[in-house]
């Protein structure tokens, strides 16, 4: 073989204990994280009612996705589509001011710092500890799903914006300071175009995910389509979960494939 | 958005120089239009009202204060529910991220050019992807019963979606010149895979695979709720006899596990990068 290659060969880092210790921590974990994989009843029924349950969302009951009441398909739907909706935009209005509190560049480290773990706080909290929370304050309904699903919004969209508000150009606010430009001009034409597309991108992705978690309101009885998709599961009405499973993944699909053209175009200008 | 243009024609600027050019109109209105009628229509349907909120808010903090002042002495018992957690989102992020590697491998168009393969593999990925995952444990519930396998199969399916999708993205932006070079001096496809893609991939598969643990025991904490094991298990408990200083206990702890692994996996996360 070719010198030169040999050559480069040996100056090839020889980090291979390295790579041993990780590869052992690795094995390691994972031999520890096996014990936590025991089964409750593994008498091979598992495979009949998941016969079932396949056989049920290959066969949606029809009726009830075809059915255009408050109790169909189609209103769950559009139900769940508004919580997520205006969950987004609430979850949004409050983190914006959370989010310039916790920007390293605007604000003293500490008080960034504070505002970080109460963001963090915030986002640890599950959704349905929310949600029992927000039915004192509503009653069951989708008004505490909005709210439940604003709060959970938070911590993943102030990520976001914090991430977008630290990349902001500062040059270009000096030198619209250098035109003598007032501070509401400064805000306007120096940080909004800059800030704009970023958080509107991430509100539009959050809503996706939004719409998607929503299910888990139905834990609490916090609206949307949540709750019939678990009433449907725990009375065994395999059909009933496959009419609203395939409502669900067909409109989650939709939105997907819209909000990805629109945020590619917000991200290209 | 042609059909826009030709309602309202776009405005005619003559420069200083004779040059005509045309501003299209801006479509701030209709936006702006469509989103007030979507709020309009979402606070009729949810019932949103500021009163409600005014009036009855101080009631969202009864239980908030109550979980304020932990009770301590029930640590010794979150323990064990706590690993149970942490194990099935360790071993369900392991196999949901080696599982998506072949199908992001069938998945990209760079590398697998039938494109029956191709759609039929993507549809897959994205239809699993839309399954929410707590159906997806509720589901494991009744075919494991209840307990930590449930739960671990959920977060695999949960993985597997959201690292293939994000494995394949990658596997696209690849630099292909190495492969192409290596299959022309005769290399096997799957030799010039291991040696010319998979290192320019591989630090981003780790990094999303450790972003995705993070999420996972966060996430894995929910699952117990529907009876798949972990934290959520003994939060259901507790909330259901209404004791929420053990809950706020519970939380508390998460609360630091959670700090704890995000602080370990960035670290990693920059160092991969």
């Amino acid at each position: 073989m070719n010198e030169a290659i040999l050559k480069m060969y040996e100056r090839e880092p020889k980090n291979w204990y390295m790579k041993i210790a990780i590869a052992l921590l690795v094995v390691g974990l994972l031999a520890w994280s096996l014990s936590a994989v025991q089964s409750g009843n593994d008498t091979g029924e598992g495979i009949k009612i998941a016969g079932k349950i396949v056989n049920g969302i290959f066969h949606p009951d029809t009726k009830l996705l075809f059915d255009f009441t408050t109790s169909g398909v189609a209103y769950l739907l559009l139900e769940t589509l508004c919580i997520a909706f205006l969950g987004t935009i609430v979850g949004a209005v409050l983190s914006v001011p959370l989010s310039f509190f916790a920007a390293f560049n605007l604000m003293p480290k500490p008080v960034a710092l504070l505002f970080r773990v109460l963001i963090m706080a915030i986002r640890t909290i599950p959704a349905f500890v929310y949600g029992l929370m927000f039915i004192r304050v509503t009653g069951p309904g989708a008004f505490a799903g909005l709210l439940t699903m604003s709060l959970c919004s938070i911590g993943m969209i102030s990520k976001m914006f914090i991430e977008s508000i630290e990349n902001l150009d500062i040059k270009i606010l000096e030198s619209l300071d250098a035109a003598g430009c007032t501070m509401f001009q400064k805000i306007r034409y120096g940080i909004l175009p800059q800030l704009f597309p970023d958080f509107m991108s991430t509100l539009i992705y959050r809503f996706d995910m939004n719409l998607r978690d929503a299910t888990v309101l139905g834990l609490v009885g916090a609206g949307g389509i949540g709750a019939p998709l678990i009433f449907a599961m725990s009375a065994y009405k395999w059909n009933q979960v496959g009419a609203i499973l395939v409502g669900l993944v067909v409109l989650i699909l939709i939105i997907e494939v819209i909000s990805s053209k629109i945020r590619t175009r917000l991200i290209s200008g | 958005m042609e059909f826009y243009d030709k309602v309202w024609k776009p405005q005619k600027l003559v420069l200083s120089n004779g040059k005509v050019v045309e501003e299209k109109r801006s479509r701030t209105p209709v936006i702006l239009l469509l989103f007030i009628a979507a709020t309009y229509l979402s606070v009729r349907i949810t019932g949103f009202s500021f009163y409600t909120i005014m009036e009855r808010g101080s009631q969202f903090f009864v239980i908030l204060r109550q979980m304020l002042s932990p009770d301590f002495s029930y640590l010794g018992s979150i323990w064990k529910p706590l690993l149970d957690t942490i194990k099935m989102s360790l071993l369900g992020s392991f196999l949901g991220s080696i599982l998506a590697v072949p199908f992001a491998i069938l998945a990209s168009y760079n590398l697998v050019k039938n494109k029956v393969v191709l759609a039929v593999v993507r549809v897959f990925l994205s239809i699993v992807r839309t399954i929410p995952t707590l159906v997806t444990a509720l589901l494991a519930t009744y075919i494991w019963g209840l307990g930590t396998m449930a739960g671990t199969f959920a977060i695999t399916v949960f993985t597997f979606s959201y690292v293939g999708k994000q494995l394949y993205e990658m596997i696209e932006t690849v630099d292909m010149g190495a492969y192409e070079a290596m299959e022309a001096i005769g290399a096997g496809r799957a030799y010039a895979f291991l040696s010319a893609i998979l290192p320019q991939v591989l630090p981003g598969y780790l990094s999303v695979s450790l972003f995705c643990f993070e999420g996972n025991v966060r996430y894995a904490a929910i699952l117990g709720y529907v009876g798949a094991g972990g934290l959520g298990l003994i939060l259901n408990e507790k909330i259901g006899w209404r004791e929420y200083d053990s809950v706020g206990m519970i939380l508390l702890v998460l609360f630091g596990t959670v700090l704890l692994i995000e602080t370990i996996s960035h670290a990693i996360r920059k160092k991969l990068m």
